[in-house]
């Protein structure tokens, strides 16, 4: 296929088999990444499998025992259940925590990065579509909120909303959403000159169906490669803010959460209760992120040649 | 120039009026003032009162006016838990977040600059690879976790360094300082270390794929062609080429470290700004948090404003057109 | 008397991966006298900028000469060391560059561009090194060159860029001045400047160069020999008045006669057929035999030197008239 040759762009282009197997082919030829992709889908089974496969429900109080607190990897209970990653100061098996615990972690990061991406999109698509004083507006709220970092947006929405999680949630979509805007207002410019489009317009083709069937399909592909990497974001943004005392229950702790609460045995020589969520978070992120780093090499319409 | 200053300046100003429109709104509109301000234990007329004496029964619009009024005298109200001017609270921990930002910056740029550069310079080396790969672990580590695992083994396991507060002050200037005592630096070390982490592996990214720009210019070349001495080809052709992202950078970062160090300074116990706030949030101590936040709005307008002129004073290209 | 410039047998390469290197310079020898002028001529890719960069020392990583001599006033400047060959460069060969926009560093003052050039070869003061900078400037023809020194380069056009190139090239007097196609991003009249002013100063001075260039009616009015190239081999070396009214070789008579002149008006100008083959895969043998009417199975095999050190063609079916 040439480049040159000028096709109407195809919406459902990746849905082609064709393509989307030689893509798979081409992911998957780089061993990082098909690691990271490996990796990644065993976190999110543990995360999804959680109940069956850990030994213990950390969230039900009546499980716990706090006999069996602060015990060293390794050590098992009262009636043999083993701990194999030590427990934590009420006794909750870190193991069980840290399968719990992904499911919040990835939760909250898959939802916000979706829903940031969607906000984020729309907008940027609006502001490429629309032009003139909308987007020159729209574009400018974009630089200056790009020019304050992630964790001050965070720390100033959870200031005003509260603690939880789902303030979490919000803090994060509010923080991320200016880089889709930014990115898909890009890609939708260089779109937006091109002459289907022009036909799209002199044809009356209504505006929603320019957008949703002509702009976005062709912006799809960098606001994954974001929306990817931007899952890995949230979850460290997340644990961060949870480290702080600012996110998630702690009836229903996240991998921050754990981390958080072993911060106070630390001193006294029981690293095991923050090392272990810590390595589960720093496998969960740097999966993503190979994965991420490969989908962009794979998507860039320069590199396929 | 001279009108672009003007311009950027306005511009700034009216950013950080918008600002406090958005942080009054959060605090008055999104929260109920009442229940935060007034304690829940008062009756109701004691309530009216204070509601009577903060002027929350006033309309919005004049709240906003006082709100506004306030911030231009510097008053932000008082602090509930330290029962003194929130301002004058923040400030008093200012010194400790400014030295702790300071000395990471430091340290990323000592270790990010000449790395990257190097890296740059040659890309082929085994060496270089083994930096690269450090530096993506460095984007990719959790930096509280980092923090934390800092103090099981320099602190816990091999006792060498502290990790919690200051450690002894001396007086300069007006405020207090631990770089100036060696049992400071000392509980400097840990903390800033782990600030740096992130900013050293973006610099250094950026450093190197700056140098690799720059070395396939021509004028590398007519520079080496000229007879020059390869550190005066390094140092200055190539150098002089990338301040002018590495400045910006170090300016834009700035601002970030010292929003970052609320992690940094809550593992450390280190009692600056970044402890302060997230203190003061979980307290509910807003006249700090807003305080905080108009400080922090400030600071990055400023340093935006900054970054601006000096790009213009550093880049001839960019000096020239802004006068004509 | 020896030659101030004798490259023999030079060869430079680059490596393409899986162990496989690119020969862009394919033993080319030629000598170069005191004062001489030498045209360079060929199309891109053709070696002759890789010919310039290697007798620099400035072959880009990992680029290399692997094999060759190239005898700089009894010197054998592959074997010497980088220090010495940098002590060489900008003192007693210079060079200057194709496009005087990208020479200049943008974020230096031309003054510090002359001044750096001459702290690099000499012990001299500040004062001293900003009247020579001066002075360079002003024998270049640069108008009220005492504030110019101040100037950046994006202040200045390319053909003044061009100018101040040449007075750093001329800072040292240097022996040999190795031009790299300078005039071929200038516009016509500028150009035709550039070359009169570097023409003059050159020859006071009895400056050697090397004008590399694809442009064969500057090369032959500029030239008192001409080196063909094709390939990264020389094809044909002569006198420049001995090539252009008798080229032996097929390729450099098809660049003559691709060359519009006032008697060629209104005839169809005669173009080489196919296209300059690609480094990695030259045809075996002769380069040119596959864009060549009189190739046949000779040509297969590689053709040696026909002719004397100063004066050869590399061709078994040479032309034998004049053109």
């Amino acid at each position: 296929m040439n480049a040159n040759v000028p096709i109407l762009p195809d919406a459902s282009a990746l849905a082609e088999s064709g393509r989307l197997r030689t893509g798979l082919a081409r992911f998957f030829a780089a061993p990082l990444a098909a690691l990271g992709a490996i990796v990644l889908l065993a976190v999110v089974l543990v995360a999804i499998l959680a109940p069956v496969l850990s030994p213990q429900n950390p969230y039900d109080l009546m499980q716990l025992d706090i006999m069996d607190s602060r015990l060293p990897p390794g050590s098992s209970s009262f009636n043999g259940v083993p701990y194999h990653l030590g427990t934590d100061g009420q006794g909750r098996d870190i193991l069980s925590g840290i399968m719990y615990g992904l499911r919040t972690s990835l939760l909250v990061g898959l939802v916000s990065a979706v829903a940031a991406a969607l906000m984020g999109t729309t907008v940027g698509l609006m502001a490429a579509y629309v032009g003139g004083r909308t987007e020159g507006f729209l574009m400018r709220l974009v630089d200056l909120q790009l020019s304050f970092p992630t964790i001050l947006m965070a720390l100033m929405v959870l200031a005003f909303l509260g603690n939880g999680v789902t303030n979490v949630i919000l803090a994060i979509i509010i923080a991320e959403w200016a880089t889709y805007a930014r990115t898909s207002r890009g890609t939708a410019l260089v779109e937006r000159e091109k002459e289907y489009i022009e036909a799209a317009r002199c044809l009356r083709i209504p505006a929603h169906r320019i957008l949703l069937r002509h702009l976005l399909p062709n912006c799809l592909a960098p606001i994954i490669v974001i929306a990817t990497m931007q899952v890995a974001r949230a979850i460290g943004l997340e644990a961060t803010l949870s480290f702080l005392g600012l996110g998630a229950s702690v009836t229903q702790p996240s991998l921050g959460m754990l981390i958080s609460n072993g911060y106070q045995y630390l001193l006294s020589g029981l690293y095991w209760i923050s090392f272990y969520p810590g390595i589960a978070l720093l496998i969960t992120i740097v999966a993503i992120n190979l994965v991420g780093d490969r989908l962009r090499d794979v998507l860039n319409p320069r590199s396929t040649r | 120039m001279i009108t672009t200053i003007i311009r950027r300046g306005i511009q700034a100003m009216f950013v950080i009026f918008a600002m406090t429109l958005i942080v009054f709104l959060g605090v008055n509109v999104i929260g109920n003032p009442v229940d935060i301000l007034v304690n829940p234990d008062l009756n109701q007329a004691e309530r009216l009162r204070v509601v009577e004496r903060l002027g929350l029964d006033q309309p919005l619009w004049q709240q906003y006016l006082t709100f506004l009024k306030g911030l231009t005298q510097g008053d932000f109200g008082t602090s509930f838990v330290y029962g003194r001017p929130a301002l004058d609270v923040i400030l008093d921990r200012l010194p400790a977040t400014l030295e702790l930002a300071l000395l990471a910056m430091v340290i990323a740029l000592v270790i990010g600059l000449p790395l990257g550069l190097y890296a740059g310079l040659y890309p082929n080396r085994i060496s270089s690879r083994v930096i690269m790969t450090g530096s993506i672990l460095g984007f990719s580590l959790p930096t509280f976790w980092v923090g934390l695992m800092f103090i099981l083994l320099f602190a816990v396991e091999l006792g060498w360094l502290p990790s919690n507060g200051r450690g002894s002050t001396v007086e300069f200037l007006g405020a207090r300082w631990s770089f100036l005592t060696a049992d400071g630096l000392q509980h400097m070390i840990l903390p800033a270390l782990n600030l740096a982490l992130f900013k050293t592996s973006l610099i250094l990214r950026l450093t190197r794929a700056g140098v690799q720009e720059v070395v396939a210019q021509d004028y590398v070349k007519f520079a080496r062609a000229k007879g020059l001495r390869e550190n005066r080809v390094i140092l200055v052709h190539i150098l002089k080429n990338l301040m002018i992202p590495v400045v910006t950078i170090i300016g834009l970062e700035f601002g970030s470290l010292i929003a970052f160090s609320v992690v940094t300074e809550s593992i450390f116990g280190w009692p600056g700004t970044g402890k302060l706030i997230i203190d003061s949030i979980n307290l509910l101590d807003r006249p700090v948090v807003v305080a905080y936040l108009m400080m922090m709005v400030v600071l990055f307008v400023t340093l935006n404003f900054i970054i601006d002129i000096s790009y213009t004073l550093l880049d001839p290209r960019v000096r020239l057109d802004g006068k004509g | 008397m020896t030659p101030l410039l004798d490259v023999r047998k030079l060869v430079t390469e680059f490596p393409v991966g899986h162990g496989r290197t690119l020969r862009a310079v394919d033993e080319v020898s030629f000598q170069l006298g005191r004062g001489e002028v030498l045209g360079l001529v060929g199309e891109s890719g053709s070696g002759k900028s890789v010919t310039g960069f290697s007798i620099m020392g400035l072959v880009d990583g990992p680029g290399r000469v692997s094999s060759g001599q190239i005898m700089f006033d009894g010197m054998d400047l592959t074997q010497a060391n980088p220090e010495a060959r940098r002590s060489l460069r900008g003192r007693r060969i210079a060079m200057v560059f194709q496009d005087p926009m990208m020479t200049l560093n943008p974020v230096l003052r031309i003054g510090t561009q002359l001044t750096e050039t001459l702290h690099a070869h000499l012990q001299i003061g500040h004062n001293e090194a900003h009247a020579r900078a001066r002075d360079a400037l002003a024998l270049v023809g640069i108008p009220s060159p005492e504030e110019r020194l101040d100037a950046y380069p994006h202040q200045f056009s390319g053909g003044m860029r061009q100018r101040v190139a040449i007075a750093i090239a001329l800072l040292h007097q240097p022996d040999l001045i190795i031009a790299d196609e300078p005039t071929t991003a200038l516009d016509v009249t500028i150009q035709a400047q550039i070359i009169a002013e570097f023409q003059r100063l050159t020859e006071e001075r009895g400056t050697s160069v090397i004008w590399i260039t694809h442009d064969l009616a500057i090369a032959s009015g500029l030239a008192d020999r001409i080196a063909v190239m094709y390939g990264g081999r020389i094809v044909e070396m002569g006198q420049t008045d001995d090539v252009l009214s008798a080229p032996r070789h097929p390729y450099t008579r098809g660049l003559i006669r691709s060359v519009p002149s006032q008697n060629s008006r209104g005839t169809r100008l005669a173009q080489i057929p196919g296209v300059t083959p690609n480094l990695a895969n030259m045809p075996k043998g002769c380069a040119f035999r596959t864009r060549c009417a009189r190739a046949d199975a000779a040509c297969e095999s590689r053709p040696g030197r026909f002719g004397g050190p100063q004066a050869f063609h590399r061709c078994f079916h040479p032309h034998e008239e004049t053109a």
